[in-house]
């Protein structure tokens, strides 16, 4: 691509998980994907073929984008190498090929395509001759552009053989790959796209690491194996850094550890402000690699169980039996925490492999989450089944996403509804007052709060979601990234009237959104009354001596003031200085290492 | 509709590598009839460079081409002139 940087060189991106980390690039869009045996039907030839061919005309888009771009920024002989990409894809006797093999053999388009391309790759390789070498090179190139289209959300590398400490480096990271991520020794992600609220960086803040994301050509200038620092602090990527750029970033790591080692003595006392005002800490929760932080930092809970995970990355649905035995584990390990399971939230900008949902002009607002359960009622109500059967075995909790007002309530209600009857039919043991309760995250959910609340037993406020939908900021734009404000006066409102109206019912509401963990804007939520803060566990001791280090009275007086200001950098601003004022300790520049 | 088929051997130097195939697959690109080549069990598409380069056709090795459709005369003629020429 690119010609290899050689020297030390600067980029910036958004800092979106925090920490430093030094260590060997590894460029996950050069890695192989695993791809699935697909048995196809006859029917469905023809879909596999079309599938094809489109994602061979959106290769050819793409690599004809990418050309334009380098010729414009590096010039025409570093563009040339793509013409050999483009040969290959209009390749006659490939293109055949794989669709002879799709109609003969009946195996999914990207199964077809991988075999035909290896075969390639594997007669090439023999033979002795450098211009043919080179060929085998763009094939393989090419076949990996193609994949990524043929596969779609669904794809995840094959990371099997990856040991040593790396860096990842990639376009995007999709929500199979990060699965695949959680048992593996990564320091750190560094990505073209995506903001602080994208799914890299909750996976990197859930697994302690650094990332800095939307650095838009991170992949053309990072070469595999160069040595990069990345500081998710200040959203900083060095690339082959100099040996005192090395030792300066090896000093603050220092720093970063000993500050950790400072929450030592906070980790066994509950968040109790000064004057004896409690708030209950919950951890963000999505599988079982992360129990080990859960209970590390002390979570009173787990606020957010995300089932996304359960559904992703496979080509069939996850079965009653397989989820009640993972919502039971984390029950127990819990209890008697309580656990808050999340019904399916699919839909916007994560998609189901085993089913292929149309494509929509605005995910986001369509067939998304609860709505999506209530179109296809036998997911969920397997889904309910497994959550219900769990809930003997801890103290287990449910809530339902993206609900817009009271109709959508009623008719999630009444699916759980027929099915407790069926399983009181059948004998099954549950726990008939398992508390339901309502994500707060669309705007007309805040609105009709006082009338959600009637009928639901909690709230809880998804901070990220209530952001992007009250000022109409698409959260996996990076170009919006600077519209999107959680402190913005339209946000603080729909919290505070949502809180008022909990609390006028007698009911809890929590934040289970990136504001909890932030410990400036958590001093807001806490003064305007919440009672749970629900975010990745290693966030905790820092909101933990935010709270232990002022006054609840204080908090209640700064949120009035900064509810009557007008623009979330001024709500952000006036915050800050106040709450380093109060408590130097908590909240000065230290505070925000980690 | 023509057909033409013969057995021809590659005289030229590189053999139908590298930059003989490519040209070798422009030729046969700028004709509208068919051509395949074969070389012992492999058997491949002319047109296709992936196809050619597959064969790993050395100097001096013997290939069967078949060239298939309207224009196959001519076609038939400026590949083998381009495969015997000894450069």
């Amino acid at each position: 691509m690119l010609k290899k940087i050689r020297s030390e060189t600067v980029l910036k991106g958004i800092p979106a998980a925090p920490g430093v980390a030094i260590g060997p690039a590894f460029l996950m869009d050069q890695q192989d994907y695993i791809v699935p045996e697909r048995v196809i039907s006859d029917e469905e030839i023809p879909v596999e073929v079309a599938r094809f061919e489109e994602a061979v005309h959106h290769t050819k888009t793409e690599i004809q984008s990418i050309k334009e771009k380098i010729a414009a920024q590096v010039g025409s002989m570093d563009a040339q190498i793509f013409d050999a990409h483009l040969l290959v894809l209009e390749d006659c006797m490939l293109i055949d090929e794989v669709k002879k093999h799709i109609r003969s053999d009946k195996y999914g388009a990207e199964c077809v395509f991988t075999r035909v391309i290896k075969r390639y790759v594997e007669v090439f390789e023999k033979i002795q001759d450098d211009y043919i070498k080179e060929r085998s090179t763009d094939v393989e190139d090419v076949g990996r552009r193609v994949l990524k289209h043929l596969m779609g959300e669904s794809r995840s590398h094959d990371f099997e053989h990856l040991g040593s400490e790396l860096v990842i480096v990639a376009h995007d990271i999709s929500p199979s790959d990060a699965v695949t991520m959680y048992n593996k020794k990564i320091l750190g992600f560094v990505t073209d796209v995506g903001g602080r609220t994208a799914h890299t960086a909750i996976i990197a803040k859930s697994l302690g690491v650094p990332a800095v994301l939307g650095l838009k050509d991170a992949t053309l200038r990072i070469s595999n194996q160069d040595e990069i620092i990345i500081d998710g602090r200040k959203g900083v990527v060095i690339i082959n850094p100099t040996e005192e750029t090395v030792e300066l970033y090896r000093r603050e790591k220092e720093k970063i550890i000993q500050y950790e080692g400072s929450f030592a003595n906070i980790q066994d006392v509950p968040a109790e402000t000064l004057d004896g005002h409690r708030a209950l800490l919950m951890a963000n929760f999505e599988m079982d690699g992360e129990i080990p932080a859960v209970k590390k930092y002390r979570a009173e809970g787990i606020g957010l169980y995300r089932t996304e995970f359960f559904y992703m990355n496979r080509l069939d649905l996850p079965t009653e039996e397989e989820q009640f035995k993972a919502y039971r584990k984390i029950a127990e390990e819990m209890a008697p925490h309580p656990v808050i399971i999340r019904t399916l939230d699919l839909g916007g900008d994560k998609f189901l492999s085993s089913i292929h949902l149309p494509k929509e002009m605005a995910p986001f607002l369509g067939s998304r989450a609860i709505r999506l359960c209530l179109e296809e009622q036998e997911i969920f109500r397997t889904q309910l089944r497994a959550i219900l059967r769990a809930s003997v075995y801890g103290n287990v909790s449910m809530m339902y996403p993206m609900i817009a007002g009271p109709g959508e309530l009623r008719a999630a209600n009444g699916v759980l509804k027929g099915v407790k009857q069926r399983l009181r039919e059948k004998g099954v043991s549950f726990n008939e007052n398992m508390p339901v309760g309502v994500m707060i995250e669309v705007p007309a959910a805040a609105m009709t709060a006082d009338l959600l609340a009637k009928e639901c037993n909690f709230f809880s406020i998804g901070t990220n979601d209530l952001i992007q939908y009250t000022l109409a900021v698409d959260r996996t734009n990076e170009k919006m990234a600077q519209f999107y404000e959680p402190g913005h006066p339209a946000v603080l409102r729909l919290i505070r009237r949502t809180i008022s109206a909990a609390h006028d019912a007698n009911i809890k509401v929590g934040v289970c959104g990136e504001m909890a963990g932030d410990p400036v804007l958590s001093v807001v939520l806490l003064g305007l009354g919440l009672d749970s803060f629900s975010m990745s566990p290693s966030t905790i001791p820092v909101i933990k001596r935010a709270m232990r280090s002022i006054k609840f009275s204080d908090a209640q007086e700064l949120a009035r003031q900064a509810l009557r200001l007008s623009t979330g950098q001024e709500v952000e601003e006036f915050m800050t200085a106040e709450l380093t004022r109060l408590a130097p300790d908590a909240f000065n520049q230290e505070g925000q290492l980690k | 509709m023509p057909r033409i088929e013969k057995t021809i051997i590659v005289k030229c130097r590189q053999g139908l590598h590298a930059r003989p195939a490519a040209m070798f697959v422009q030729i046969a690109n700028k004709y509208a009839s068919a051509v395949t080549v074969r070389k012992g069990a492999e058997e491949v598409n002319g047109k296709s460079i992936m196809g050619i380069l597959m064969l790993g056709a050395d100097h001096g090795c013997e290939l069967f081409m078949i060239t298939d459709g309207d224009d196959a005369v001519q076609m038939f003629a400026e590949l083998e002139a381009y495969l015997v020429k000894e450069d």
